[in-house]
């Protein structure tokens, strides 16, 4: 998989936005790929939670955004335990759904679940879904 | 012992079994679980961004409540509810300036949240309050060769600093099951993700973590599955009809709340127990280990 990385985006905004929202510092991790190992999810994503906070890194705002990773993150902390340079990537995925959630577009809209999910899954998943995934 | 009690909405709809069962048996062992009055919603997840403070009011509201009720603890049984709570809770114990503008916003409320309450779940009181010696010594019907792999999911135990135990090796639903006399399967899915949430839209994450899951608990010899969020155990349960659609060869075994196998081994009315709200119906397996009577 090739990615172009340009220094016109390591000179961006992007990383200065992400640190505020998530409050975490993005260049604390050096690349140890605990996070993705312990990952459940990892099979269904594009880009590794490793490979996602290095682009981070590197100012890649679009191919960062347009991840599906981001959404497949089901926030489960793992990588949180486990990370030895205590950087919290779940706050790091939570600001990244954010930022493209606070652009006022829904990744799921609560109008598009099927009447026949509703009826049958229990509150407290419509809830969380709608937290993590509407706008 | 009387403490107070947060329910959060799916116990009292979904997982009404994993109330009934829990009320019942903690009255049993001397616990009055008493509910709090005008409780909500307690948003379900813990708001990861560091401006939103908006996503901290509902979980707030219930702890005033707790306040209000002239208590100084609160006792959940849902995974997700005790995260919520307990994650929102530290956040203004450290954060003053957070806490301040939490408790204006809520300015109509007749109390001021001061960080005082400790939240805790329901497997913290019956270890450490109640002992499991003492529950043993409580159990009328031990759940003797009823093997069991406790599943703990991602909310009870990270992250770390307001985990129930260890994130890695948690050892607390092993020692609860060995104290009703249920044989502890290992395995080693016992803390990996059930694919939460995703249940709404991806169903196919879902079903391939659970499938997962049961797997190796079956692998290792598991009858049943005990846990404690009705998430999870929508996901390990209910979901076993699309497990079996896309694994033809897939055969499922039971979800218990780790209330249900309390109270049946507390020797309770099977009513309390709720069986009929399990999707894998419970009642053969304990049947055909004399767990309970009848046809």
């Amino acid at each position: 998989m090739r990615t172009k990385i340009s220094i016109k985006n390591t000179k961006s905004k992007f990383l200065d936005k992400v640190e505020e929202l998530s409050g975490e510092s993005i260049y604390a991790c050096y690349q140890c790929g605990k996070c993705s190992a312990g990952c459940p999810s990892i099979s269904e994503m594009d880009t590794s939670p490793s490979e996602i906070i290095h682009l981070v890194q590197l100012g890649e705002e679009k191919e960062v955004l347009n991840s599906k990773t981001i959404w497949i993150c089901a926030s489960c902390f793992t990588c949180v335990t486990r990370c030895p340079k205590g950087v919290d990537l779940a706050k790091i995925m939570e600001s990244l759904r954010q930022i493209n959630l606070r652009k006022n577009v829904d990744y799921v809209s609560p109008l598009s679940i099927p009447k026949e999910i509703l009826s049958q899954v229990p509150q407290i998943a419509l809830v969380s879904s709608l937290r993590k995934f509407s706008a | 012992m009387k403490i107070s009690y947060f329910p959060g909405c799916t116990l009292k709809t979904m997982a009404k079994d994993f109330e009934d069962s829990a009320l019942a048996s903690a009255s049993c062992l001397g616990i009055e679980l008493v509910e709090l009055p005008r409780w909500n919603c307690c948003g379900t997840v813990y708001s990861l961004t560091s401006d939103d403070l908006i996503h901290q009011v509902a979980p707030i509201r219930n702890l005033i409540r707790v306040k209000e009720q002239e208590d100084n603890r609160v006792v959940t049984l849902c995974s997700m509810c005790y995260h919520t709570l307990k994650r929102a809770n530290k956040l203004v114990r450290e954060d003053k300036e957070k806490l301040d503008k939490l408790n204006n916003l809520m300015y109509r409320e007749d109390v001021k949240y001061d960080g005082e309450i400790e939240v805790l779940h329901l497997l913290e009181i019956l270890k450490n309050e109640v002992s499991f010696n003492q529950i043993a010594k409580k159990v009328k019907i031990p759940l003797k060769e009823l093997k069991v792999a406790p599943y703990y999911g991602c909310l009870l135990l990270r992250p770390p600093e307001i985990g129930l135990d260890d994130a890695e090796n948690p050892t607390i639903l092993k020692d609860f099951l060995e104290s009703i006399g249920a044989e502890v399967i290992d395995y080693p899915y016992q803390t990996e993700c059930c694919a939460s949430y995703h249940t709404v839209v991806n169903i196919d994450l879902v079903v391939e973590r659970a499938h997962d899951i049961l797997s190796s608990a079956i692998k290792q010899g598991a009858e049943a599955i005990v846990l404690s969020c009705p998430l999870c155990g929508f996901n390990l349960d209910n979901r076993q009809k699309e497990i079996k659609e896309k694994f033809s060869d897939f055969k499922g075994i039971p979800v218990f709340y780790f209330t249900q196998l309390l109270a049946l081994s507390l020797g309770l009315d099977e009513k309390v127990c709720g069986f009929e709200l399990n999707f894998v119906d419970p009642r053969p397996l304990l049947k055909s280990k004399h767990l309970i009577g009848g046809v």
